[in-house]
């Protein structure tokens, strides 16, 4: 019996958690919702004005899609933890980095991509002016899948942890910070006019760093957290 | 194993002889802290001149710069204390790294805090999101998100082995975050870009920050061998070096 | 007692500076009175444990039962 290729291996790790996220695929709907529900609060909490919700648009949603995401990535090993199948996959002979990188990415792909999706309407909601919201989207783009990368880090320190989500806000959210920034950074640099990318370019460079290093350190912290 | 490493500080690394070593040191270097801290409290508070610019309000300065510093100290010692943790396992290191955090947050908070009442009666507000405060904010949520993580686990060492992990992160993580406010300020051009520039101190108000500093660093230590003694306790409880300090002392 | 007075008011900054030294002092006491609590409780335990297992068994040499946190990755281990 041969061993399976690495790239059978990865197409195989990404089709079982699609597979798993489409058998669940009400959960999918669920960061939408509340990314949505959350983003009409804004307007109730500070006024219809339209200077004002303008001003506040790119960032209210940013900020709300990473809330969303930070909701949904303790889900991410959750199942696999219960059935023991992330034990398993330590065990496996395909390097644990590329297998947790495509678990990563099949995150990003049932979680992220769908905010990303609604976030013009969300942003429209907030009278973001048109012509900055495919600067928002390219934002996103980049600054939520470094979340994701980021936020498995941790959600791998933690697993089998008994801990509040609070925790796992507590550690991620000061990380963020400084994608939020440039994420954000070019959202209002659109918005004024002025040149914005540089921002988007520090946010590219970060999550090609974080592409490389994240399922390393995710690996890492996994064999740290099941290692009892 | 690395070869290399002094035969004592091998041996200090054993639980019994560190307990014993920081036992030692630890009536020293509380008595050193309230006596350079006595000094430094009357240079500061009563012989240092009023300031020209800032009258009497500038002598927070001299519980707010060192307490920055010890907050920036002990986040390099843990991070140190944490690499060496999970490299080589030393139980002492993990512990080291675990108690810093707390004394680490405390200082911290304390720099928040001082700052805050220094700058209102001097740029005449509360917090103002520069690089400097924004990243000493982030620095208290990294002690904190060390020390909650720690407790999140039942078994120490490993919750102690994946806080450190989590130290290394957050250590990378304070100047990026430094970086961006400082890139992110320069957009936003209406934010105060201010520095406290005291140019050159005058003697008068430098020897008593000095002192302080010290008395700050030998409390670090006073604080820190008495947080490890007692977890090295709750460690190797079943061991009989502890079973033998327990039932020995009748006072703790 | 008008030294005194007039150092109290700190210039007229007395509402910012004392309580930033309050602070100070409030924080590191706190800071230095957790751990000697935490220590005698520990002691107390330990000692309750102990006695417990000597009533239980005859001392036989070691350390019968360690605490779950420690016992399980006792020892050094390296890497």
């Amino acid at each position: 019996m041969s061993q399976p290729s690495l790239t059978t291996a990865c197409a195989a790790m990404l089709r079982r958690d699609l597979t798993l996220a489409w058998r669940r695929r009400g959960d999918i709907a669920m960061p939408v919702l509340y990314a949505l529900i959350v983003t009409m609060l804004f307007p109730f909490a500070l006024g219809p004005e339209d200077t004002l919700l303008q001003r506040i648009a790119g960032g209210v949603v940013l900020v709300t899609v990473l809330l969303a995401m930070l909701l949904a990535l303790d889900a991410m090993f959750a199942s696999d933890i219960e059935d023991g199948s992330l034990e398993q996959l330590v065990l496996a002979p395909q390097p644990l980095a590329l297998m947790l990188g495509m678990k990563i990415l099949a995150h990003w792909l049932t979680i992220a991509l769908p905010l990303i999706v609604i976030s013009p309407l969300m942003a429209a909601l907030l009278h973001l002016p048109g012509p900055v919201i495919p600067v928002l989207l390219l934002a996103l783009l980049l600054a939520t899948p470094l979340l994701s990368l980021l936020g498995a880090v941790l959600v791998a320190l933690t697993v089998g942890t008994r801990r509040s989500g609070m925790l796992l806000a507590l550690m991620l959210l000061p990380l963020c910070v400084p994608a939020v920034i440039f994420a954000a950074g070019a959202v209002a640099a659109a918005q004024q006019g002025l040149p914005w990318l540089a921002p988007i370019s520090w946010l590219a460079a970060a999550l090609v760093l974080a592409v490389v290093l994240a399922p390393l350190a995710c690996a890492a912290a996994l064999r740290i957290a099941l290692d009892s | 194993m690395a070869n290399w490493i002094p035969l004592w500080l091998h041996r200090l690394s054993s639980p019994p002889t560190f307990y014993r070593f920081a036992g030692t040191l630890l009536p020293w270097a509380m008595t050193l802290t309230v006596l350079l801290g006595a000094i430094a409290l009357y240079g500061g508070l009563v012989l240092a001149p009023a300031d020209y610019q800032q009258g009497d309000a500038y002598r927070i300065i001299f519980i707010h710069v060192p307490s920055a510093w010890m907050s920036m100290f002990i986040y390099a010692v843990m991070g140190v204390a944490s690499f060496i943790a999970l490299v080589w396992r030393i139980k002492l290191a993990e512990v080291v790294a675990m108690e810093s955090a707390p004394i680490g947050a405390a200082f911290t908070f304390i720099t928040l805090v001082t700052g805050s009442l220094w700058g209102k009666p001097m740029w005449g507000t509360w917090w103002t999101w520069d690089a400097r405060l924004t990243s000493e904010l982030v620095l208290l949520f990294l002690f904190l998100g060390v020390i909650g993580l720690y407790r999140a686990f039942e078994d120490r060492r490993q919750g102690a082995r994946a806080a450190a992990f989590l130290a290394i992160i957050g250590i990378i993580n304070v100047p990026i975050v430094h970086f961006s406010v400082n890139w992110w300020n320069t957009l936003h051009q209406g934010s105060t870009v201010n520095v406290f520039g005291h140019s050159k101190m005058s003697w008068d108000m430098l020897w008593p920050l000095l002192t302080m500093t010290l008395a700050t660093k030998f409390y670090y230590a006073a604080s820190l061998f008495r947080r490890v003694r007692t977890d090295l306790l709750a460690l190797e409880g079943g061991k009989d070096w502890v079973r033998q300090i327990a039932q020995g002392e009748d006072t703790p | 007692m008008n030294a005194m007075q007039s150092f109290l008011a700190m210039g007229g900054y007395a509402a910012y500076v004392w309580p930033a030294y309050a602070v100070f002092f409030i924080v590191l006491i706190a800071d230095t009175i957790a751990p000697r609590l935490r220590r005698q409780r520990l002691l107390r335990e330990l000692r309750a444990r102990f006695a417990r297992q000597s009533t239980r068994q005859p001392r036989a040499g070691n350390g019968a039962s360690p605490t779950p946190s420690s016992a399980a990755i006792d020892g050094e281990r390296t890497s």
